[in-house]
């Protein structure tokens, strides 16, 4: 039998680089596709042995996009160590600061990353998908406002966090000072801001893509669904919540199958190691793992904002609550199983995101000097969770008694979704290579696919240039045959 | 003026340096005035034939962020100092290993266990560990993954490197620093830190007024059992502020949060080894006399990792290497007596 591999690769980030093998058969046709993720730097052992007061400097650095989850994940982990509940003000700025960094990251992913794909078109010149692209659709006077407003908001969150790349401000049981009075003000200034962001790119994405048949068409289509299991942090009403909560459980039918406290996470959530990636694939203990495929007899969920709202009930604040009801009643009620919806799902998520900004900057609270609990336990074990931009994020320590860690356990949103994007790659590559003939189809389909799970990809896509995809063949040697650069 | 050529590459990077770069905003469209970016995976399409294309030395300046974590790495960089004029370690890891470099205090072996063996979380009956060349029997196809390296490494451990810029991230005030330096017309010399400051950050922090002439502690503390008075020298406070022996540049942003400075922008000029002078430093302000020997034990062990307060951002660059590198000179001289 001589099938032949190709590798795609390399497609680039969350935590590295990332690779797409594909594998023919006799006839060129898709045997199999994986996903591969070639990086590894081994953050679990390299805990071992710090203080744990150290784990939110250096968790950060397990991804520059979004170290402010991977912070605050490992703070609340903190406060569980040493039990030691922070004071409701510091718990308030801390939620703040965290929605303040969800709001900017979804609109960079909105504007810079995933965007294009519908703002600009899926049919468009793959040239023209980008932020230039963007700026002639919708005006270069708009975009430079949304750029303005994401630097202010990154400028406020320096200024809550210390800094915005690897936030330093998060301490077990509080945080590291309070906010000044003209910080407060600030703060509140820019509320009203980050809440008409948010509400501009909502109307944008109805004009555009709710106003364009073959946009949502596309959404619906059967390449981009998969009908797998969703996770997603809720607070007591079945409400998303992005920095506390409980975390629920939904199959594929929109059941609750369960709800569980994050430090309850092990009963839930296990991993499984493939040989041939360095990423290790979570799947829901209870059902088990049955390899790569969707459906209810597959343990294989989703997180991200789709799976978020299809896990919740609803949106906690009013204007976000219309477009969760709206977002729902177009597509065909609870759960949605389309990726591409993860979109539509995150311009909900900035809404919600900005009206708690608001709310948090309202709140006299934020003023309080009381910011710190210090009343510490011995520490043994500490468990905390977020969900980050792209999905439930659970940081867990074990230490010795003088707080020193002993065993790090991080699951993060890549690892929960590995497996569903793993579905989205093999169900594009067969349903697009045909008797060796690659279809410029199939770019489209991987990179949409990607993109509506993971923005740090993306920015290899649409940052400045194209998606930086190649195509190798290679006979069942692994002699290269053949390199193919859809681009050019 | 000819645009400058900048290639752009990372390789164990949590794509910080990246993120830094975009926070320029507004101002990106003047660094892609002055500069064109060849090669760039994270922003371009990336091809690595396109890479050995190039006639050697045709790249004005390839920037390298992350530390060597993997073959690929290693392949990546040797390929982009043939082909570039200059070659910049772009940040704290590439520079001097960086908080991934701390996993030199582990090997290979261990490091792997503790990810796809150990994890409470894993179900892994078979003990499967990622392999470099996997058969899939059925598929009579082989996938491959580059190789997990022994130790992690510094850029300049693995080639020739002419500049470095400090910071985990470098700040984007860093980076348009930096930038200039390398468009002047005298380049600074070769083996420079560029783009941050050369003074320590305690000559740009803000408590700088309260520190006294002579610092004297007689306890430490970790930063957790305190709160920190945010308007007072944090080191007089017994928290370990590295900021006398750290490069300044980044504005004392952790300090403005009332955090002490963790050493991200490593060493000053002319120190080889940052833990080192950390280490030195700190027994300098120590107010215990010869005969307190036992007084000043009790003060120091309040820290239970020193590895991880001194030596966070710099591991794989110190005079100490890390653990597997100790092993593997001890194997080394081993193998030398038995010649």
């Amino acid at each position: 039998m001589s099938s032949r591999k190709i590798v795609i690769d390399p497609i680039t980030r969350l935590e590295g680089h990332g690779k797409i093998a594909i594998i023919l058969d006799d006839e060129g046709n898709c045997l199999r596709a994986y996903f591969q993720v070639p990086e590894l730097r081994g953050f679990e052992k390299f805990l071992q042995g710090r203080h744990a007061e150290d784990a939110p400097i250096i968790t950060p650095r397990i991804c520059g996009v979004c170290p402010t989850a991977h912070h605050t994940a490992s703070v609340k982990a903190l406060d569980d160590l040493y039990k030691a509940p922070p004071p409701s003000p510091a718990l308030k700025i801390r939620e703040m600061f965290y929605n303040l960094f969800m709001l900017e990251d979804h609109a960079l992913h909105f504007y810079v990353l995933s965007g294009p794909d519908f703002i600009v078109g899926p049919d468009a010149p793959r040239a023209e998908r980008n932020i230039v692209g963007v700026m002639n659709k919708v005006g270069k006077e708009l975009v430079l406002r949304i750029i303005t407003i994401r630097k202010r908001i990154r400028k406020m969150m320096e200024i809550i966090g210390g800094r915005t790349i690897h936030p330093v401000f998060g301490m077990p049981g509080g945080i590291s000072r309070p906010l000044s009075i003209e910080q407060v003000k600030e703060i509140r200034a820019l509320a009203d801001e980050a809440l008409s962001l948010s509400l501009i790119t909502l109307e944008m994405f109805k004009k555009i893509v709710l106003g364009n048949k073959s946009y949502l068409q596309l959404i619906e289509s059967e390449a981009y669904t998969h009908r797998t299991y969703y996770m997603g942090m809720v607070d007591g009403k079945n409400r998303v919540n992005f920095y506390d909560g409980l975390i629920r459980v939904i199959d594929p039918k929109g059941r609750e199958i369960a709800k569980f406290h994050p430090s309850k996470y092990l009963e839930h959530i296990s991993e499984r190691v493939e040989p041939w990636t360095y990423v290790t694939f979570t799947y829901l203990r209870k059902v088990g793992w049955k390899g790569f495929i969707d459906g209810e007899n597959s343990g294989i969920y989703s997180v991200a904002p789709l799976a978020r709202l299809n896990a919740s009930e609803g949106m906690a604040t009013p204007i976000a609550q219309e477009a969760f009801e709206e977002m729902y009643e177009s597509l065909g009620g609870r759960p949605v199983h389309y990726t591409l919806a993860n979109h539509w799902a995150r311009v909900i998520e900035m809404i919600y995101a900005a009206e708690r900004v608001k709310e948090l900057s309202e709140d006299p609270e934020i003023e309080s000097k009381d910011i710190r609990n210090t009343n510490f336990s011995e520490p043994s074990v500490g468990i905390g969770a977020v969900e980050a931009p792209r999905g439930t994020l659970i940081h867990h320590y074990e230490t010795d008694e003088n707080g020193v860690i002993k065993r790090a356990n991080l699951l993060v949103a890549t690892q929960h979704n590995a497996a569903r994007i793993s579905l989205s790659i093999d169900k594009a590559a067969r349903s697009l290579i045909r008797k060796g003939e690659i279809s410029d189809g199939l770019l489209n389909m991987v990179e949409m696919a990607f993109r509506a799970y993971d923005p740090c990809l993306a920015c290899a896509t649409h940052e400045y240039g194209s998606m930086p995809l190649s195509f190798y063949l290679y006979d069942q040697r692994g002699n290269l045959k053949k390199i193919l650069h859809p681009n050019g | 003026m000819n645009k400058l050529k900048v290639a752009w590459y990372w390789c164990a990077s949590c794509g910080g340096c990246e993120e830094s770069f975009v926070d320029l905003s507004e101002e990106l469209v003047e660094f892609f005035e002055s500069a064109d970016l060849v090669f760039c995976p994270v922003a371009t399409d990336f091809k690595k034939e396109d890479v050995e294309r190039l006639p050697d030395a045709s790249v004005d300046v390839a920037l390298i962020n992350g530390g060597i974590r993997l073959s690929e790495h290693e392949e990546m960089v040797k390929l982009l100092r043939r082909k570039s004029k200059i070659v910049v370690a772009y940040g704290t890891c590439s520079s001097w290993g960086g908080i991934p470099g701390l996993s030199n205090l582990y090997n290979k072996e261990e490091i792997l266990r503790a990810k796809y063996l150990d994890p409470p979380s894993i179900n892994n009956p078979t003990h499967a560990v990622p392999a470099e060349r996997t058969r899939l029997t059925k598929l009579g196809a082989n996938l491959e993954l580059p190789a997990f390296l022994d130790s992690l490494l510094p850029l300049n451990a693995v080639i020739d490197v002419d500049y470095y810029i400090p910071g985990c991230p470098p700040t984007p005030e860093v980076f348009k620093n930096a930038l200039k330096a390398l468009i002047s017309e005298k380049l600074p010399p070769k083996g420079s830190i560029i783009g941050a400051s050369d003074k320590s950050l305690c000559d740009e922090c803000p408590l700088n007024s309260t520190k006294p002439e002579k610092i004297l502690l007689k306890e430490l503390k970790r930063p957790h059992e305190t709160i920190a008075d945010a308007k007072k020298c944090l080191l007089t406070q017994g928290l370990l502020c590295l900021g006398p022996v750290t490069r300044g540049g980044c504005g004392a942003l952790c300090i403005k949060a009332a955090m002490q400075c963790t050493g991200c922008f490593g060493p000053l000029d002319g120190i080889a080894d940052y833990g080192g002078k950390a280490i030195s430093f700190i027994g300098t302000i120590m107010d215990y006399s010869p005969a307190e020997e036992e007084e000043l034990e009790r003060a120091y062990s309040k820290i239970k990792d020193w590895v991880g307060v001194v030596y966070k951002y710099t591991l794989p660059a110190s005079k100490l290497g890390g653990r597997v590198r100790r092993e593997k000179t001890k194997r080394q001289e081993e193998a030398e007596i038995d010649e």
